[in-house]
Protein backbone atom coordinates (compact mmCIF):
# COMPACT_ATOMS: atom_id res chain seq x y z
CA UNK A 1 0.00 0.00 0.00
CA UNK A 2 1.67 3.49 -0.96
CA UNK A 3 1.29 5.74 2.51
CA UNK A 4 -0.31 8.74 1.93
CA UNK A 5 3.24 10.93 2.04
CA UNK A 6 4.19 8.58 -1.10
CA UNK A 7 1.52 9.49 -3.04
CA UNK A 8 1.82 13.20 -2.18
CA UNK A 9 5.46 12.94 -3.19
CA UNK A 10 4.55 11.19 -6.79
CA UNK A 11 1.71 14.34 -6.93
CA UNK A 12 4.31 17.11 -6.58
CA UNK A 13 6.54 15.37 -9.01
CA UNK A 14 3.77 15.46 -11.46
CA UNK A 15 2.58 18.64 -10.80
CA UNK A 16 -0.80 17.35 -9.88
CA UNK A 17 -2.80 19.11 -7.01
CA UNK A 18 -5.17 16.58 -5.71
CA UNK A 19 -7.88 16.85 -3.07
CA UNK A 20 -8.22 14.77 0.03
CA UNK A 21 -10.06 11.57 -1.80
CA UNK A 22 -8.16 11.26 -4.90
CA UNK A 23 -5.12 11.25 -2.51
CA UNK A 24 -6.90 8.54 -0.37
CA UNK A 25 -7.73 6.73 -3.82
CA UNK A 26 -4.57 6.41 -5.48
CA UNK A 27 -2.87 5.02 -2.33
CA UNK A 28 -5.20 2.23 -3.03
CA UNK A 29 -5.64 1.91 -6.94
CA UNK A 30 -2.11 2.60 -7.55
CA UNK A 31 -1.51 0.04 -4.69
CA UNK A 32 -3.23 -2.60 -7.06
CA UNK A 33 -2.19 -1.96 -10.03
CA UNK A 34 1.66 -2.23 -9.16
CA UNK A 35 1.26 -5.86 -6.65
CA UNK A 36 0.11 -6.75 -10.15
CA UNK A 37 2.89 -4.82 -12.24
CA UNK A 38 5.02 -6.79 -9.76
CA UNK A 39 4.84 -10.13 -11.41
CA UNK A 40 7.39 -9.51 -13.69
CA UNK A 41 9.66 -9.50 -11.30
CA UNK A 42 9.65 -13.33 -11.28
CA UNK A 43 10.98 -13.20 -14.51
CA UNK A 44 14.95 -13.48 -15.00
CA UNK A 45 15.97 -10.56 -17.25
CA UNK A 46 19.55 -10.09 -15.87
CA UNK A 47 20.84 -10.15 -19.28
CA UNK A 48 18.34 -8.58 -21.53
CA UNK A 49 18.84 -5.41 -23.24
CA UNK A 50 16.20 -2.52 -22.81
CA UNK A 51 13.81 -1.79 -25.33
CA UNK A 52 13.49 1.83 -25.72
CA UNK A 53 12.21 2.16 -28.96
CA UNK A 54 11.48 -0.49 -31.97
CA UNK A 55 12.53 1.33 -34.47
CA UNK A 56 16.51 1.38 -35.64
CA UNK A 57 17.39 4.17 -36.60
CA UNK A 58 20.08 6.44 -35.78
CA UNK A 59 20.82 9.90 -35.89
CA UNK A 60 18.10 10.84 -38.37
CA UNK A 61 19.10 13.93 -39.53
CA UNK A 62 18.21 16.28 -42.33
CA UNK A 63 19.63 19.13 -44.56
CA UNK A 64 20.48 22.53 -41.90
CA UNK A 65 18.47 24.39 -44.43
CA UNK A 66 16.35 27.49 -43.93
CA UNK A 67 12.61 26.92 -43.84
CA UNK A 68 9.08 28.48 -43.11
CA UNK A 69 8.40 28.19 -39.68
CA UNK A 70 5.13 28.54 -37.39
CA UNK A 71 4.61 32.47 -37.09
CA UNK A 72 4.91 33.76 -34.06
CA UNK A 73 1.51 35.30 -33.81
CA UNK A 74 -0.08 32.39 -35.14
CA UNK A 75 2.10 30.52 -32.07
CA UNK A 76 0.70 32.96 -29.40
CA UNK A 77 -3.02 32.81 -30.55
CA UNK A 78 -3.58 29.76 -28.50
CA UNK A 79 -2.06 30.99 -25.30
CA UNK A 80 -4.09 31.87 -22.38
CA UNK A 81 -2.10 34.79 -21.86
CA UNK A 82 -0.12 36.58 -24.09
CA UNK A 83 1.75 39.77 -24.27
CA UNK A 84 4.49 41.71 -25.74
CA UNK A 85 5.19 38.82 -28.02
CA UNK A 86 5.69 36.05 -25.38
CA UNK A 87 3.34 33.70 -23.14
CA UNK A 88 2.94 35.84 -19.69
CA UNK A 89 2.47 33.72 -16.44
CA UNK A 90 2.57 34.33 -13.32
CA UNK A 91 5.46 34.96 -11.24
CA UNK A 92 7.32 32.05 -9.98
CA UNK A 93 8.43 34.13 -6.72
CA UNK A 94 4.96 35.23 -5.40
CA UNK A 95 2.63 33.45 -3.68
CA UNK B 1 -29.20 9.20 -51.79
CA UNK B 2 -29.38 6.03 -49.36
CA UNK B 3 -27.34 3.46 -51.97
CA UNK B 4 -24.60 5.60 -52.10
CA UNK B 5 -24.23 5.15 -48.42
CA UNK B 6 -24.04 1.66 -48.49
CA UNK B 7 -20.91 2.08 -51.18
CA UNK B 8 -17.85 0.59 -49.97
CA UNK B 9 -15.01 3.47 -50.21
CA UNK B 10 -13.57 1.47 -53.04
CA UNK B 11 -16.72 1.62 -54.89
CA UNK B 12 -17.58 4.94 -54.35
CA UNK B 13 -13.82 6.06 -55.65
CA UNK B 14 -14.88 3.77 -58.90
CA UNK B 15 -18.23 5.49 -58.88
CA UNK B 16 -16.62 8.58 -58.93
CA UNK B 17 -13.92 7.88 -61.13
CA UNK B 18 -16.47 6.93 -63.81
CA UNK B 19 -18.70 9.88 -63.19
CA UNK B 20 -21.74 8.40 -62.16
CA UNK B 21 -21.22 9.85 -58.95
CA UNK B 22 -20.66 13.41 -57.84
CA UNK B 23 -18.08 14.09 -54.97
CA UNK B 24 -20.39 16.97 -53.91
CA UNK B 25 -23.19 14.84 -53.86
CA UNK B 26 -21.29 11.95 -51.81
CA UNK B 27 -20.32 15.11 -49.20
CA UNK B 28 -23.70 16.03 -48.79
CA UNK B 29 -25.14 12.66 -48.49
CA UNK B 30 -22.39 11.62 -45.80
CA UNK B 31 -23.02 15.07 -43.94
CA UNK B 32 -26.76 14.79 -43.76
CA UNK B 33 -26.46 11.66 -42.41
CA UNK B 34 -23.78 12.48 -39.45
CA UNK B 35 -25.41 15.57 -38.76
CA UNK B 36 -28.37 13.27 -37.40
CA UNK B 37 -26.54 10.84 -35.69
CA UNK B 38 -27.55 10.04 -32.19
CA UNK B 39 -24.28 7.96 -30.73
CA UNK B 40 -21.96 10.58 -29.59
CA UNK B 41 -19.87 9.94 -31.63
CA UNK B 42 -18.67 13.11 -33.07
CA UNK B 43 -17.20 15.85 -31.96
CA UNK B 44 -17.19 18.26 -34.92
CA UNK B 45 -18.43 18.16 -38.20
CA UNK B 46 -17.46 20.30 -41.22
CA UNK B 47 -20.18 22.99 -42.79
CA UNK B 48 -19.01 22.94 -46.26
CA UNK B 49 -17.55 21.06 -49.13
CA UNK B 50 -13.93 21.17 -50.13
CA UNK B 51 -13.09 21.23 -53.69
CA UNK B 52 -12.00 17.62 -55.01
CA UNK B 53 -10.66 17.31 -57.90
CA UNK B 54 -12.30 14.42 -59.56
CA UNK B 55 -8.94 12.61 -60.30
CA UNK B 56 -7.87 12.60 -57.04
CA UNK B 57 -6.40 9.25 -55.74
CA UNK B 58 -9.01 8.61 -53.21
CA UNK B 59 -12.06 10.33 -55.44
CA UNK B 60 -13.42 12.93 -52.73
CA UNK B 61 -14.66 10.08 -49.76
CA UNK B 62 -15.23 11.64 -46.80
CA UNK B 63 -12.82 10.74 -43.66
CA UNK B 64 -13.83 10.87 -39.91
CA UNK B 65 -10.50 12.24 -37.73
CA UNK B 66 -9.94 11.41 -34.16
CA UNK B 67 -9.89 14.25 -32.10
CA UNK B 68 -6.36 14.22 -31.10
CA UNK B 69 -5.29 14.45 -34.41
CA UNK B 70 -3.91 18.50 -34.64
CA UNK B 71 -5.99 19.88 -37.46
CA UNK B 72 -5.80 23.29 -38.43
CA UNK B 73 -8.64 25.26 -36.74
CA UNK B 74 -11.00 22.83 -35.98
CA UNK B 75 -10.97 21.61 -32.24
CA UNK B 76 -8.44 19.14 -31.29
CA UNK B 77 -9.08 18.85 -27.61
CA UNK B 78 -7.88 14.63 -27.54
CA UNK B 79 -11.16 14.16 -25.19
CA UNK B 80 -9.88 16.17 -22.92
CA UNK B 81 -10.80 19.58 -20.85
CA UNK B 82 -7.77 21.11 -20.23
CA UNK B 83 -7.58 21.56 -24.86
CA UNK B 84 -11.61 22.27 -24.41
CA UNK B 85 -11.91 24.23 -27.63
CA UNK B 86 -8.06 24.21 -28.46
CA UNK B 87 -7.39 24.62 -32.90
CA UNK B 88 -4.18 23.84 -33.69
CA UNK B 89 -2.54 26.40 -36.21
CA UNK B 90 -0.73 23.72 -38.22
CA UNK B 91 -2.40 19.71 -39.43
CA UNK B 92 -0.70 16.39 -38.22
CA UNK B 93 0.83 15.04 -41.69
CA UNK B 94 -1.51 12.25 -41.70
CA UNK B 95 -4.78 14.13 -42.17
CA UNK B 96 -2.47 16.51 -44.71
CA UNK B 97 -1.83 13.10 -46.95
CA UNK B 98 -5.00 12.36 -46.95
CA UNK B 99 -6.36 15.84 -47.98
CA UNK B 100 -3.74 15.95 -50.54
CA UNK B 101 -5.19 12.27 -51.50
CA UNK B 102 -8.46 13.23 -51.80
CA UNK B 103 -10.38 12.30 -48.93
CA UNK B 104 -11.71 15.68 -47.05
CA UNK B 105 -12.17 15.20 -43.08
CA UNK B 106 -15.94 15.37 -43.00
CA UNK B 107 -15.90 15.37 -39.13
CA UNK B 108 -13.95 14.64 -35.92
CA UNK B 109 -14.61 12.22 -33.69
CA UNK B 110 -14.70 11.62 -29.91
CA UNK B 111 -12.12 9.16 -27.78
CA UNK B 112 -11.10 8.69 -24.62
CA UNK B 113 -8.54 11.72 -22.85
CA UNK B 114 -5.05 11.40 -24.31
CA UNK B 115 -6.52 7.98 -25.85
CA UNK B 116 -6.33 6.66 -22.25
CA UNK B 117 -9.47 3.69 -21.77
CA UNK B 118 -10.97 1.08 -23.44
CA UNK B 119 -14.49 2.14 -23.59
CA UNK B 120 -14.75 5.75 -24.25
CA UNK B 121 -16.23 6.65 -21.12
CA UNK B 122 -12.86 8.55 -20.00
CA UNK B 123 -14.33 11.19 -22.75
CA UNK B 124 -14.32 14.45 -21.16
CA UNK B 125 -17.18 15.04 -23.69
CA UNK B 126 -19.34 12.19 -23.08
CA UNK B 127 -19.16 8.52 -23.64
CA UNK B 128 -20.09 6.81 -27.47
CA UNK B 129 -22.97 4.46 -27.76
CA UNK B 130 -22.09 1.34 -29.64
CA UNK B 131 -24.22 1.27 -32.88
CA UNK B 132 -24.82 -2.49 -32.41
CA UNK B 133 -26.31 -1.79 -28.56
CA UNK B 134 -26.47 1.54 -27.42
CA UNK B 135 -26.35 0.41 -23.76
CA UNK B 136 -22.19 -1.02 -24.65
CA UNK B 137 -19.35 0.92 -25.38
CA UNK B 138 -17.87 1.06 -28.70
CA UNK B 139 -14.62 0.20 -27.52
CA UNK B 140 -11.66 2.42 -26.90
CA UNK B 141 -9.63 4.83 -26.74
CA UNK B 142 -10.50 5.27 -30.65
CA UNK B 143 -14.28 4.69 -30.05
CA UNK B 144 -15.68 7.56 -31.84
CA UNK B 145 -14.04 6.25 -35.30
CA UNK B 146 -15.32 2.89 -34.77
CA UNK B 147 -18.75 3.64 -34.04
CA UNK B 148 -18.61 6.19 -36.91
CA UNK B 149 -18.05 3.90 -39.41
CA UNK B 150 -19.51 0.70 -38.17
CA UNK B 151 -22.85 3.07 -37.99
CA UNK B 152 -22.30 4.28 -41.74
CA UNK B 153 -21.92 8.24 -40.62
CA UNK B 154 -18.07 8.03 -42.80
CA UNK B 155 -16.98 5.56 -44.86
CA UNK B 156 -13.86 5.13 -43.25
CA UNK B 157 -12.11 7.35 -40.58
CA UNK B 158 -9.02 7.20 -38.72
CA UNK B 159 -8.09 6.36 -35.29
CA UNK B 160 -4.60 5.72 -33.45
CA UNK B 161 -3.32 2.86 -31.62
CA UNK B 162 -0.97 2.48 -28.40
CA UNK B 163 -2.01 -0.85 -26.86
CA UNK B 164 -4.94 -1.99 -28.69
CA UNK B 165 -6.93 1.00 -29.41
CA UNK B 166 -7.73 0.79 -32.93
CA UNK B 167 -8.19 -3.12 -33.11
CA UNK B 168 -10.32 -3.50 -29.97
CA UNK B 169 -13.06 -1.17 -30.86
CA UNK B 170 -12.93 -2.43 -34.53
CA UNK B 171 -13.55 -5.96 -33.14
CA UNK B 172 -15.97 -4.04 -30.68
CA UNK B 173 -17.83 -2.47 -33.41
CA UNK B 174 -17.75 -4.73 -36.53
CA UNK B 175 -15.63 -3.05 -38.63
CA UNK B 176 -11.88 -3.73 -39.69
CA UNK B 177 -9.19 -1.82 -37.96
CA UNK B 178 -5.28 -1.72 -38.61
CA UNK B 179 -2.57 -0.68 -36.62
CA UNK B 180 0.43 -0.40 -39.10
CA UNK B 181 4.41 -1.54 -38.40
CA UNK B 182 5.70 1.02 -35.91
CA UNK B 183 6.71 4.09 -38.05
CA UNK B 184 4.73 4.04 -41.14
CA UNK B 185 2.72 6.38 -40.51
CA UNK B 186 4.07 9.59 -39.23
CA UNK B 187 3.28 11.13 -36.00
CA UNK B 188 3.71 14.67 -36.15
CA UNK B 189 0.54 16.72 -35.40
CA UNK B 190 -0.94 13.35 -32.78
CA UNK B 191 -1.62 14.55 -29.32
CA UNK B 192 1.30 11.97 -28.07
CA UNK B 193 0.20 9.58 -25.56
CA UNK B 194 3.16 7.28 -25.23
CA UNK B 195 5.19 8.09 -28.18
CA UNK B 196 7.35 4.68 -28.28
CA UNK B 197 3.89 3.16 -28.83
CA UNK B 198 1.66 5.47 -30.47
CA UNK B 199 0.69 4.72 -34.07
CA UNK B 200 -2.17 5.47 -36.45
CA UNK B 201 -4.25 3.26 -38.88
CA UNK B 202 -7.19 3.13 -40.61
CA UNK B 203 -11.14 1.83 -39.26
CA UNK B 204 -12.99 1.01 -42.70
CA UNK B 205 -16.11 -1.76 -43.84
CA UNK B 206 -13.40 -3.60 -46.31
CA UNK B 207 -10.08 -4.69 -45.87
CA UNK B 208 -9.39 -3.16 -49.60
CA UNK B 209 -10.54 -0.11 -47.95
CA UNK B 210 -7.64 -0.47 -45.28
CA UNK B 211 -5.31 -1.11 -47.82
CA UNK B 212 -6.29 2.03 -49.96
CA UNK B 213 -6.42 4.38 -46.76
CA UNK B 214 -3.04 2.98 -45.04
CA UNK B 215 -1.38 3.47 -48.67
CA UNK B 216 -2.50 7.41 -48.89
CA UNK B 217 -1.95 7.96 -44.38
CA UNK B 218 1.77 6.34 -44.66
CA UNK B 219 4.89 8.73 -45.48
CA UNK B 220 8.44 9.28 -43.93
CA UNK B 221 7.94 12.90 -42.53
CA UNK B 222 10.99 15.41 -41.68
CA UNK B 223 8.77 16.26 -39.04
CA UNK B 224 8.91 12.88 -37.22
CA UNK B 225 12.32 11.41 -37.09
CA UNK B 226 11.29 7.93 -36.07
CA UNK B 227 8.99 7.74 -39.15
CA UNK B 228 9.95 5.59 -41.38
CA UNK B 229 7.10 5.05 -44.47
CA UNK B 230 6.12 1.64 -45.82
CA UNK B 231 8.85 -0.74 -47.51
CA UNK B 232 6.29 -0.98 -50.37
CA UNK B 233 3.51 0.52 -51.84
CA UNK B 234 0.78 -0.94 -50.40
CA UNK B 235 -1.20 -2.93 -52.76
CA UNK B 236 -5.01 -3.90 -53.27
CA UNK B 237 -5.52 -7.22 -51.88
CA UNK B 238 -6.47 -10.04 -54.19
CA UNK B 239 -6.15 -13.34 -52.34
CA UNK B 240 -9.04 -15.51 -52.51
CA UNK B 241 -7.18 -18.45 -50.68
CA UNK B 242 -4.44 -19.25 -47.94
CA UNK B 243 -2.75 -22.00 -49.55
CA UNK B 244 0.78 -22.43 -48.28
CA UNK B 245 0.32 -19.83 -45.41
CA UNK B 246 1.17 -21.51 -41.95
CA UNK B 247 -0.73 -19.50 -38.56
CA UNK B 248 0.48 -19.84 -35.56
CA UNK B 249 -1.70 -19.77 -32.73
CA UNK B 250 -0.34 -18.45 -29.25
CA UNK B 251 -1.72 -20.72 -26.34
CA UNK B 252 -1.23 -17.76 -24.14
CA UNK B 253 -3.75 -15.55 -25.78
CA UNK B 254 -6.21 -17.86 -27.13
CA UNK B 255 -7.09 -19.73 -24.01
CA UNK B 256 -7.58 -18.40 -20.11
CA UNK B 257 -9.89 -15.12 -19.46
CA UNK B 258 -11.24 -15.28 -22.87
CA UNK B 259 -15.09 -15.53 -23.47
CA UNK B 260 -16.56 -18.41 -24.73
CA UNK B 261 -18.75 -17.29 -27.62
CA UNK B 262 -15.59 -14.91 -28.54
CA UNK B 263 -13.20 -18.25 -28.41
CA UNK B 264 -16.14 -20.18 -30.43
CA UNK B 265 -15.87 -17.79 -33.02
CA UNK B 266 -12.26 -17.60 -33.31
CA UNK B 267 -12.02 -21.42 -33.36
CA UNK B 268 -14.48 -21.86 -36.34
CA UNK B 269 -12.29 -19.60 -38.10
CA UNK B 270 -9.15 -21.32 -37.91
CA UNK B 271 -10.81 -23.98 -39.65
CA UNK B 272 -12.19 -21.97 -42.64
CA UNK B 273 -8.74 -20.78 -42.43
CA UNK B 274 -7.75 -24.43 -42.98
CA UNK B 275 -10.39 -24.84 -45.39
CA UNK B 276 -8.82 -21.54 -47.56
CA UNK B 277 -5.46 -23.73 -47.65
CA UNK B 278 -3.18 -22.30 -44.83
CA UNK B 279 -1.96 -24.66 -42.05
CA UNK B 280 -2.88 -24.09 -38.09
CA UNK B 281 -0.69 -24.62 -35.10
CA UNK B 282 -0.22 -23.85 -31.68
CA UNK B 283 2.47 -21.64 -31.24
CA UNK B 284 4.44 -20.42 -28.03
CA UNK B 285 4.96 -16.56 -26.96
CA UNK B 286 6.13 -16.92 -23.70
CA UNK B 287 6.04 -13.72 -22.48
CA UNK B 288 3.22 -12.13 -23.87
CA UNK B 289 1.18 -13.00 -20.50
CA UNK B 290 3.33 -10.06 -19.13
CA UNK B 291 3.14 -8.02 -21.94
CA UNK B 292 -0.04 -6.00 -19.76
CA UNK B 293 1.94 -5.21 -16.97
CA UNK B 294 5.10 -4.24 -18.94
CA UNK B 295 2.80 -1.83 -21.29
CA UNK B 296 1.06 -0.21 -17.97
CA UNK B 297 4.42 0.59 -17.27
CA UNK B 298 6.03 1.91 -20.09
CA UNK B 299 2.97 3.70 -21.54
CA UNK B 300 2.29 5.59 -17.95
CA UNK B 301 6.06 6.86 -18.11
CA UNK B 302 6.06 8.22 -21.35
CA UNK B 303 2.33 9.64 -20.52
CA UNK B 304 3.78 11.41 -17.65
CA UNK B 305 6.56 12.63 -19.96
CA UNK B 306 4.41 13.96 -22.55
CA UNK B 307 1.48 15.21 -20.29
CA UNK B 308 4.09 17.60 -18.74
CA UNK B 309 3.36 19.95 -21.64
CA UNK B 310 -0.48 20.95 -20.33
CA UNK B 311 0.77 23.48 -17.81
CA UNK B 312 -1.48 26.20 -18.65
CA UNK B 313 0.75 28.73 -20.19
CA UNK B 314 0.95 28.08 -24.46
CA UNK B 315 -1.99 26.43 -25.01
CA UNK B 316 -5.37 25.21 -23.45
CA UNK B 317 -7.11 26.03 -20.37
CA UNK B 318 -5.47 27.87 -17.37
CA UNK B 319 -6.68 28.42 -13.47
CA UNK B 320 -5.30 31.40 -12.67
CA UNK B 321 -2.92 31.45 -9.52
CA UNK B 322 -0.92 34.19 -7.26
CA UNK B 323 2.04 32.35 -8.22
CA UNK B 324 3.68 29.44 -11.02
CA UNK B 325 3.57 26.92 -9.53
CA UNK B 326 0.13 26.90 -8.09
CA UNK B 327 -1.29 27.77 -11.35
CA UNK B 328 0.76 24.45 -13.03
CA UNK B 329 -1.07 22.49 -10.27
CA UNK B 330 -4.30 24.17 -10.25
CA UNK B 331 -4.55 23.98 -14.23
CA UNK B 332 -3.52 20.24 -14.44
CA UNK B 333 -5.85 19.50 -11.15
CA UNK B 334 -8.77 21.00 -13.02
CA UNK B 335 -7.74 19.62 -16.55
CA UNK B 336 -7.71 16.33 -16.50
CA UNK B 337 -9.74 13.28 -16.14
CA UNK B 338 -9.46 10.31 -13.15
CA UNK B 339 -7.84 7.95 -15.71
CA UNK B 340 -5.59 10.46 -16.95
CA UNK B 341 -4.24 11.47 -13.62
CA UNK B 342 -4.30 8.21 -12.37
CA UNK B 343 -1.61 6.87 -15.16
CA UNK B 344 0.51 10.04 -14.82
CA UNK B 345 0.66 9.47 -11.29
CA UNK B 346 1.18 5.46 -12.34
CA UNK B 347 4.03 6.81 -14.81
CA UNK B 348 5.77 8.90 -12.63
CA UNK B 349 5.84 6.92 -9.64
CA UNK B 350 7.81 3.92 -11.78
CA UNK B 351 10.45 6.75 -13.22
CA UNK B 352 10.69 8.04 -9.91
CA UNK B 353 14.09 7.56 -8.02
CA UNK B 354 14.39 4.61 -6.01
CA UNK B 355 11.88 2.55 -8.67
CA UNK B 356 13.12 3.24 -12.12
CA UNK B 357 15.11 -0.18 -12.14
CA UNK B 358 12.24 -2.15 -10.85
CA UNK B 359 9.65 -0.62 -12.80
CA UNK B 360 10.82 0.86 -16.30
CA UNK B 361 14.19 -0.45 -16.56
CA UNK B 362 12.47 -4.21 -15.88
CA UNK B 363 9.99 -3.45 -18.31
CA UNK B 364 12.30 -2.68 -21.28
CA UNK B 365 13.46 -5.85 -20.57
CA UNK B 366 10.32 -8.02 -20.93
CA UNK B 367 9.65 -5.60 -24.74
CA UNK B 368 12.71 -7.21 -25.45
CA UNK B 369 11.56 -10.68 -24.77
CA UNK B 370 8.30 -9.98 -26.38
CA UNK B 371 9.64 -9.12 -29.53
CA UNK B 372 11.88 -12.20 -29.49
CA UNK B 373 9.03 -14.20 -29.01
CA UNK B 374 7.42 -12.86 -31.86
CA UNK B 375 10.82 -13.19 -33.79
CA UNK B 376 11.34 -16.57 -33.37
CA UNK B 377 7.56 -17.39 -33.98
CA UNK B 378 7.97 -15.88 -37.32
CA UNK B 379 10.95 -18.76 -38.09
CA UNK B 380 8.24 -20.98 -38.17
CA UNK B 381 4.84 -19.24 -38.71
CA UNK B 382 3.67 -16.30 -41.34
CA UNK B 383 1.14 -15.25 -38.69
CA UNK B 384 0.42 -15.10 -35.38
CA UNK B 385 -3.51 -14.96 -34.86
CA UNK B 386 -5.90 -14.40 -32.23
CA UNK B 387 -9.01 -13.36 -31.19
CA UNK B 388 -8.63 -9.63 -30.99
CA UNK B 389 -10.81 -8.40 -27.51
CA UNK B 390 -11.36 -10.76 -25.03
CA UNK B 391 -14.64 -10.10 -25.14
CA UNK B 392 -18.01 -8.15 -26.94
CA UNK B 393 -19.10 -4.89 -26.26
CA UNK B 394 -19.48 -4.35 -22.33
CA UNK B 395 -22.31 -2.56 -21.07
CA UNK B 396 -21.57 1.22 -20.22
CA UNK B 397 -20.27 1.64 -16.51
CA UNK B 398 -19.69 -2.61 -16.32
CA UNK B 399 -15.67 -1.57 -15.57
CA UNK B 400 -14.96 1.68 -14.89
CA UNK B 401 -14.79 1.72 -10.99
CA UNK B 402 -12.41 -1.42 -11.84
CA UNK B 403 -8.91 0.26 -13.41
CA UNK B 404 -7.65 -3.40 -13.95
CA UNK B 405 -10.41 -4.96 -15.23
CA UNK B 406 -10.81 -2.52 -17.97
CA UNK B 407 -7.03 -2.70 -18.37
CA UNK B 408 -7.30 -6.47 -19.36
CA UNK B 409 -9.32 -5.11 -22.67
CA UNK B 410 -5.87 -5.09 -24.38
CA UNK B 411 -4.32 -8.38 -23.07
CA UNK B 412 -4.13 -9.63 -26.81
CA UNK B 413 -3.11 -6.58 -29.02
CA UNK B 414 -0.48 -5.20 -26.23
CA UNK B 415 2.08 -7.67 -27.36
CA UNK B 416 2.56 -6.13 -31.03
CA UNK B 417 2.25 -3.01 -29.65
CA UNK B 418 5.33 -3.80 -27.25
CA UNK B 419 7.21 -5.20 -30.60
CA UNK B 420 5.87 -2.41 -33.00
CA UNK B 421 4.33 -4.98 -35.51
CA UNK B 422 1.73 -4.65 -37.72
CA UNK B 423 -1.78 -6.12 -37.22
CA UNK B 424 -5.30 -6.22 -37.91
CA UNK B 425 -8.71 -7.15 -36.35
CA UNK B 426 -11.60 -8.38 -39.06
CA UNK B 427 -14.82 -8.63 -38.07
CA UNK B 428 -15.14 -12.30 -36.89
CA UNK B 429 -19.13 -13.05 -36.40
CA UNK B 430 -21.63 -12.18 -34.00
CA UNK B 431 -21.47 -13.41 -30.29
CA UNK B 432 -25.17 -13.03 -28.31
CA UNK B 433 -25.80 -10.42 -31.19
CA UNK B 434 -22.63 -8.57 -31.05
CA UNK B 435 -19.38 -8.65 -32.83
CA UNK B 436 -16.46 -9.80 -32.49
CA UNK B 437 -12.67 -9.89 -33.78
CA UNK B 438 -10.01 -12.19 -35.58
CA UNK B 439 -6.23 -10.68 -35.23
CA UNK B 440 -4.09 -11.25 -37.88
CA UNK B 441 -0.53 -9.67 -36.67
CA UNK B 442 2.97 -10.28 -39.01
CA UNK B 443 6.07 -9.20 -38.94
CA UNK B 444 7.53 -5.80 -39.46
CA UNK B 445 6.27 -4.08 -43.01
CA UNK B 446 4.43 -7.21 -44.15
CA UNK B 447 1.47 -5.14 -44.03
CA UNK B 448 0.54 -6.42 -47.73
CA UNK B 449 0.71 -10.05 -47.02
CA UNK B 450 -1.24 -9.23 -43.65
CA UNK B 451 -4.14 -7.15 -45.72
CA UNK B 452 -4.33 -10.29 -48.49
CA UNK B 453 -4.75 -12.67 -45.88
CA UNK B 454 -7.28 -10.63 -44.07
CA UNK B 455 -9.11 -10.20 -47.59
CA UNK B 456 -9.00 -13.55 -48.14
CA UNK B 457 -11.12 -14.52 -45.13
CA UNK B 458 -12.94 -11.65 -45.22
CA UNK B 459 -14.78 -13.18 -48.06
CA UNK B 460 -15.02 -16.76 -46.75
CA UNK B 461 -16.60 -14.94 -43.31
CA UNK B 462 -18.73 -13.32 -45.67
CA UNK B 463 -19.56 -10.70 -42.46
CA UNK B 464 -22.44 -8.43 -42.39
CA UNK B 465 -22.45 -5.35 -40.83
CA UNK B 466 -25.81 -3.76 -42.03
CA UNK B 467 -27.76 -4.25 -38.93
CA UNK B 468 -25.60 -1.51 -37.09
CA UNK B 469 -26.22 0.86 -40.23
CA UNK B 470 -29.70 1.25 -39.54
Amino acid sequence: MLSREQVLHVARLARLELTDEEVEGFGGELSKITDWIDKIGELELADVRPTSHVVEVENALRADEPHESLDPALALRSAPDAADGGFRVPSPGAG
Amino acid sequence: MTGVLELSATEAIARVRSGDLEPGALWSAYRERAASEDLGALSWLADEAPEIAVDAPLGGVPVAVKDLFCTEGVPSQAGSRILEGYRPPYTATAVRNLQRAGAPMLCKTHQDEFAMGSSNENCAFGPVLNPWDRTRVPGGSSGGSAAAVAAGLVPWSIGTDTGGSIRQPAALCGIVGLKPTYGAISRYGMIAFASSLDQAGPFTRTVADAALLLGAMASKDDRDSTSLGLREPVRTPTATDLRGIRLGVPEELSGEGIETGVLENFQATLDRARELGATVETCRLPHAPHGLAAYYIIAPAECSSNLARFDGVRYGARVEADDLSSMYTGTRAAGFGAEVKRRIMLGTYALSSGYYDAYYGRAQKVRTKIAEDFDTAFGSFDFIVTPTAPGVAFELGAKTADPLAMYLNDYCTVPMSLAGIPAISIPNGLSDGLPTGFQIAGPAFSENSILDAAHALEAALGFDGSAARR
